[in-house]
């Protein structure tokens, strides 16, 4: 008895939370939705829309140019992920499986530098890419990323690698493994679910990332779709429903991502917890 | 001697761009923080003159007592609620795990789309807050969220606890997963009621998931940007202003990058401490596993 009054709690607690949760989301969608005519003669952004239009989404793709910041952000983010795994990968190997004279002070810069406020780096590095012609490039922003993702990843993936047995490194050098062979066909293998994790998280900061979108690109060209959304903003002003299907298609992807792969998420986000 | 160059052959890459893109920044932004720059001609060395400045410009002050305010709320309010999702959620009736991807779900948006979300909640006329209000009678509360510089700031806060009340939840669920078992089951034998097995079992458990998460949440308060950037720029007249964003518009629309390095040597020696404090426990715990 006692027991079904705390499902009940349980149950009813959850829903009023989940609903509070979802109240944006639902206000995102109907606004989307919405004619123009409809948020100006009822101004209710919390109501269903009378009719629903598609038009507002095909406005925002096309004419608010989402399409193209799509495509943009699309390329930084996949590459800057895979640069990032890839290079952390090896610096990790690198701190996890050697003893060499500096290896610890090493990792401590790594770990420092992934703690650092944002701002502390914002001057030098746009005055870098002004100089070097990496301004207003989406390499330099790739290069960027990169680079600042580093200290995070090195971190969390040499955290895996150390736990590895050493038994089974002993055996491949003695089977006449190289240096890269145990690390491309040994240990890469084995810390598969910690890169998945990471990639997954990686994979929304950046493409969710706006300050150095905003501080490294200029051409509306280059624009990834965090900067294209308030661009869309200050173009179609109070234009709520454009800016809500603009905002909606932003969100799409990384969503979707996270609704598929969201046990990896939090598992990175647990085992790494340091930044959201 | 092949064999000691080898981690070296391995971080050559790393740490060439680590060294490019973030450890020399930090070294070239407390240099520039000691001159007068406007990001084109040549620096000129001003000594501690930017740091002076700053502390007698009111609108770094407003934005540093801004700081504050986030780090408060974001401490008193997604600390305790995160908390209190945890233990809801972690009960394992069948189904919880919709209910904590539906609650999750924010953080896998951009701060872009959520300040963009919550200016429709906070509009003043049709805005879901206000309408509620009305529809409720309690009208006379219905307020200019955004552009009433008593209380926008915390407004804007209120907007970016709906990503960081889950990220409580995330790390507080990872720390129950620590706790003891058998101890809460001890309790149960003798006879603690629900909150005595919640304050003197559980609790002291969780202590260094609920350490880590109070670093966590100061750390972001302090490095605040993105949402009030969308949704206000830091008005009206800097009342919903934060340090970093203070920085952002001294540098880039003012051309002051001397002051604007001193504003971030600033923000980067308050949040110093508590770096410390997160390296310390997160090394302590990682000793433990």
């Amino acid at each position: 008895m006692k027991r079904k009054w705390k499902a009940v709690a349980f149950y009813a607690l959850c829903t009023l939370i989940a609903i509070i949760w979802m109240v944006p989301f639902m206000v995102a969608i109907f606004t989307s939705f919405k004619t123009m005519d409809e948020i100006f003669m009822l101004r209710n952004f919390w109501s269903p829309p009378k009719t629903w239009t598609f038009e507002n989404f095909k406005i925002a793709w096309r004419e608010g140019r989402m399409g193209r910041y799509f495509f943009n952000t699309a390329i930084v983010t996949s590459v800057s992920v895979a640069g990032t795994l890839f290079l952390s990968s090896l610096s990790a190997y690198a701190l996890a499986w050697y003893e060499f004279k500096f290896r610890t002070a090493i990792l401590m810069v790594f770990v420092a530098g992934m703690l650092i406020p944002f701002q502390m780096l914002l001057i030098p590095v746009y005055r870098f890419s002004v100089v070097t012609g990496l301004y207003d490039t989406l390499i330099g922003v790739i290069l960027f990323h990169v680079a600042f993702q580093l200290g995070f990843c090195t971190f969390f993936l040499r955290n895996f690698m150390v736990t590895i047995p050493s038994s089974l490194f002993d055996a491949a050098k003695m089977d006449g493994a190289g240096d890269f062979m145990i690390y491309s066909k040994i240990v890469m293998p084995l810390v598969k679910p910690a890169v998945a994790a990471l990639g997954i998280l990686e994979f929304t900061w950046i493409w969710n990332d706006y300050l150095w979108s905003l501080i490294l690109l200029q051409s509306d060209a280059k624009k990834t779709v965090t900067i294209g959304l308030t661009t869309l903003q200050g173009q179609w002003i109070s234009s709520w429903n454009i800016i809500a299907a603009g905002a909606l298609l932003a969100a799409t992807v990384p969503v979707v991502v996270f609704l598929i792969f969201q046990r990896y998420f939090i598992q990175g986000l647990t085992l790494g917890s340091i930044k959201g | 001697m092949r064999k000691r160059l080898t981690p070296y052959l391995f971080l050559t890459g790393p740490l060439a761009l680590y060294f490019i893109w973030v450890i020399y920044p930090i070294f070239r932004t407390f240099i520039v923080s000691f001159t007068r720059w406007d990001g084109m001609t040549k620096e000129k060395f001003v000594g501690l003159d930017n740091f002076v400045l700053l502390f007698n410009d009111r609108y770094f002050i407003l934005s540093l007592i801004n700081n504050f305010k986030w780090m408060i709320g974001f401490v008193i309010l997604s600390i305790p609620l995160g908390l209190l999702f945890a233990m809801l959620m972690d009960q394992k009736y069948p189904g919880h795990k919709v209910y904590k991807s539906l609650i999750y779900l924010p953080m896998a948006l951009s701060f872009v789309v959520i300040g963009q979300i919550w200016s429709w909640i906070l509009e003043p006329t049709g805005g879901i807050v206000n309408s509620f209000l009305r529809y409720i009678g309690l009208g006379t509360l219905a307020k200019p969220w955004l552009s009433d510089p008593k209380i926008v700031t915390y407004s804007l806060i209120w907007a970016a606890l709906w990503r960081q009340i889950p990220y409580a939840m995330v790390l507080f669920l990872a720390g129950l997963q620590s706790v003891n078992k058998e101890h809460v089951e001890a309790a149960i034998v003798d006879g603690a009621n629900a909150f005595q097995r919640f304050w003197y079992v559980i609790l002291p458990e969780l202590r260094p998931a609920l350490v880590i998460a109070v670093t966590v949440n100061i750390i972001d308060s302090l490095r605040a940007f993105d949402i009030v950037f969308v949704m206000t720029r830091g008005g009206p007249f800097y009342s919903s202003s934060v340090m970093a964003n203070y920085m952002y518009i001294q540098a880039f629309h003012n051309y002051r990058m001397g002051y604007g390095a001193a504003i971030a040597v600033v923000q980067f020696l308050i949040t110093l401490g508590f770096i410390l404090v997160y390296v310390l426990n997160v090394l302590k715990r990682e000793e433990r596993l």
